[in-house]
């Protein structure tokens, strides 16, 4: 097993597009780092350039301590389970598994062998001498994973391998990966655009947006601490509520005390404000932090337009007087119904605040809510 | 009630259809059969003897078994040919990047935009000055320019479907890219291979101008040529003519029969994802 780094990676097409802008990331030996983003964030061209598939611009991608930047995809000794799988259909699925080992030229028995091990670990040998055309997905995802596994490869690549599964076997699924990965101890690189399956899985997530990382943490520090406005969006679901505002010093404040005033919320919070001068950010807060309640004095108000039931909670649309939108979520015995004024109160702990030009952080704590 | 009409009505259509196109066999078999002096003097449908005497002068009076042997080894050399060069060009076309794909794909079709009987003389000399008239490459060599064309577009095409994903696969797994053409790639690509084999063999089979133009006796003649030589001064012997006819499609279509079972069964294993 190795650690896959990039370090400095451009990746440029000849058409111009832009895939990877000096792009350095780690997966550390043993672990399985994710990669996240929305389509188009140059997520799987990262994988491919971590396989040798593509060519990097400029930069390094080391395996281990070796610098295979100019190395050919079979001699960097990693396996890569693709999206629709590529099996071969030419083949049974014994000569699926065994092609890596056959091409390496291995005896014929320890060929054998190490398959029917694989096989079996998989539950795949009653399927051995079938074609892929005669497998059903779930069984075609299992054996590109056996074929992965079979060569004992330094590292794995995975390029959204269960994408085109349904629902419920992608969460089967999804478990068995995270077993395997703690069983063979190999270092993984997983690409997904699902944040849920990011956040389950991964040791770490690198959140990907058009060729460049925005962060690159564990998943707790990813929702409780995002780097900027892009992360603290795409992660998290609901997706996080943001509304424009400023930051100003009262009169008279002292040190680093600001308040910011938002249409409909004010807040006085401990951030860096430089005197008068009025500092546009957006307040970032997720539904789980917003509470919504029939009574509730001196607090916004706002009307219900829809309530979604979800059985151990309900999700709550709401308008801000000022013409915001925020979602909510409420514990499932509140009763609330569209068309229902509310008060909302925001949970302390559950403040971001995000510049609005550059979209990255602020660090604030939260003085006092509210007025 | 209008369901069952619709069935007749596709049903008699493609019946009629069917007599259509086999009926010349048909008729080609059952002349071959019949004595001359039956042929001319009231041709039946339904022959009431069936006699063999047109294939037994093909055989012992004519030789038919030159021009045969000739079609063959021409036909099949091209076929072979085409098959592995067309297979490389495919292959580069459709997989590698590299400046005017475009055009070379447009290059290699115009070459069977010429009509055939403008560059016979040109074609003559230059085989004359290389002492290839009346060889076997004399006409190997035309016949491939001929038949590359088609070869390599339908195999760009069939290439370019088979799902890259494939190759990448194979190379991660260990294979070099000469490994994952003929390991991946090549056994995909038979069904199309076996197609396009076919149809530059029947090309091959059936040419007729080069065939007569650049071979002068019955040493080197191909089918076509040999029957279009038949007929004598006086006579059509049509019973004989029909004979050759039906000796010569018989291999064709032996061929198409044997590799339809593998096309079918290619198209089937090519089932990727589900």
């Amino acid at each position: 097993m190795a650690r896959i780094a990039l370090e400095h990676v451009d990746k440029t097409y000849p058409n111009g597009y832009v895939a990877a802008r000096d792009l350095s990331l780690e997966a550390s030996d043993g672990e399985l780092l994710v990669l996240v983003g929305p389509s188009g964030s140059g997520k799987s061209t990262v994988l491919r350039l971590m396989a040798g598939l593509e060519r990097v611009s400029d930069g390094v991608i080391r395996i281990g301590e070796r610098d295979v930047t100019d190395l050919p995809p079979q001699q960097r000794d990693i396996a890569m389970v693709f999206q629709n799988y590529a099996l071969y259909p030419h083949m049974t699925v014994r000569q699926n598994l065994g092609f890596g080992l056959s091409i390496r030229k291995q005896a014929p028995a320890v060929i054998a062998g190490r398959v029917n091990a694989i096989a079996a670990s998989l539950g795949l040998e009653a399927l051995l001498d079938r074609k892929p055309a005669q497998l059903s997905g779930g069984q075609r995802q299992r054996v590109a994973l056996g074929r992965a596994i079979v060569r004992e490869p330094l590292a794995f690549l995975f390029d959204e391998p269960l994408s085109n599964l349904d629902a419920q076997l992608r969460v089967e699924t999804r478990v068995e990966l995270a077993r395997l990965h703690r069983k063979l101890g190999a270092t993984m690189v997983y690409v997904t655009h699902d944040q849920s399956e990011a956040l389950t899985l991964g040791d770490r997530i690198a959140v990907l947006k058009e060729g460049v990382l925005q962060q690159i943490a564990t998943p707790m520090e990813l929702y409780r601490r995002p780097a900027n406005k892009f992360v603290a969006g795409f992660i998290g679901s609901p997706a996080m509520n943001f509304i424009e505002g400023v930051i100003q010093r009262p009169d008279g404040a002292a040190g680093r005390i600001g308040m910011c005033t938002f249409k409909g919320i004010d807040l006085t919070l401990d951030v860096p404000c430089d005197g008068g001068t009025r500092r546009r950010v957006f307040l970032g807060v997720r539904p789980q932090h917003i509470e919504v309640s029939g009574d509730g004095e001196n607090r916004p108000k706002a009307e219900v337009a829809v309530v979604e039931p979800m059985g151990n909670e309900q999700i709550v649309y709401v308008t801000l007087s000022g013409g915001d939108r925020l979602v909510a979520v409420a514990p499932p015995q509140e009763l609330i119904k569209p068309g229902d004024i509310v008060s909302i109160r925001i949970r302390p702990e559950g403040v971001h605040i995000f510049d609005a030009e550059t979209g990255s952080r602020i660090d604030a704590s939260p003085y006092a809510i509210e007025r | 009630m209008k369901l069952a009409t619709g069935r007749w009505v596709f049903g008699g259509a493609l019946v009629a259809l069917m007599l259509f196109t086999l009926f010349p066999f048909y008729w080609a078999i059952v002349a071959s059969l019949t004595s001359d002096a039956a042929l001319f003097r009231d041709p039946s449908l339904w022959p009431q003897h069936l006699i063999f005497d047109h294939y037994r002068a093909l055989f012992t009076e004519r030789d038919f078994i030159t021009p045969i042997r000739n079609s063959l080894v021409v036909a099949g050399t091209t076929t072979i040919f085409c098959l592995i060069v067309g297979t490389l060009a495919a292959y580069a076309l459709a997989r590698i990047e590299f400046r005017g794909k475009a055009a070379i794909m447009g290059f290699i079709l115009a070459v069977t935009m010429f009509p055939q009987i403008s560059i016979v003389s040109p074609l003559y000399l230059l085989l004359r000055s290389l002492h290839l008239i009346d060889t076997y490459p004399g006409l190997i060599m035309p016949y491939m320019t001929f038949a590359m064309p088609l070869t390599v577009w339908v195999l760009t095409g069939s290439i370019r479907q088979i799902p890259k994903d494939l190759e990448e696969a194979a190379h991660v797994d260990g294979a070099t890219r000469l490994q994952s053409f003929t390991k991946i790639l090549l056994p995909l690509a038979v069904p199309s291979l076996a197609t396009t084999g076919i149809l530059t063999f029947i090309y091959c089979w059936n040419e007729f101008l080069f065939a007569l133009s650049f071979t002068l006796g019955p040493e080197r003649q191909t089918v076509p040529v040999a029957i279009a030589l038949f007929r004598g001064q006086y006579q059509v012997p049509w019973g004989e003519i029909l004979a050759a006819a039906v000796v010569a499609t018989a291999p064709v279509a032996a061929m198409v029969l044997v590799f339809q079972r593998r096309i079918v069964q290619g198209l089937t294993a090519g089932a990727v994802k589900g």
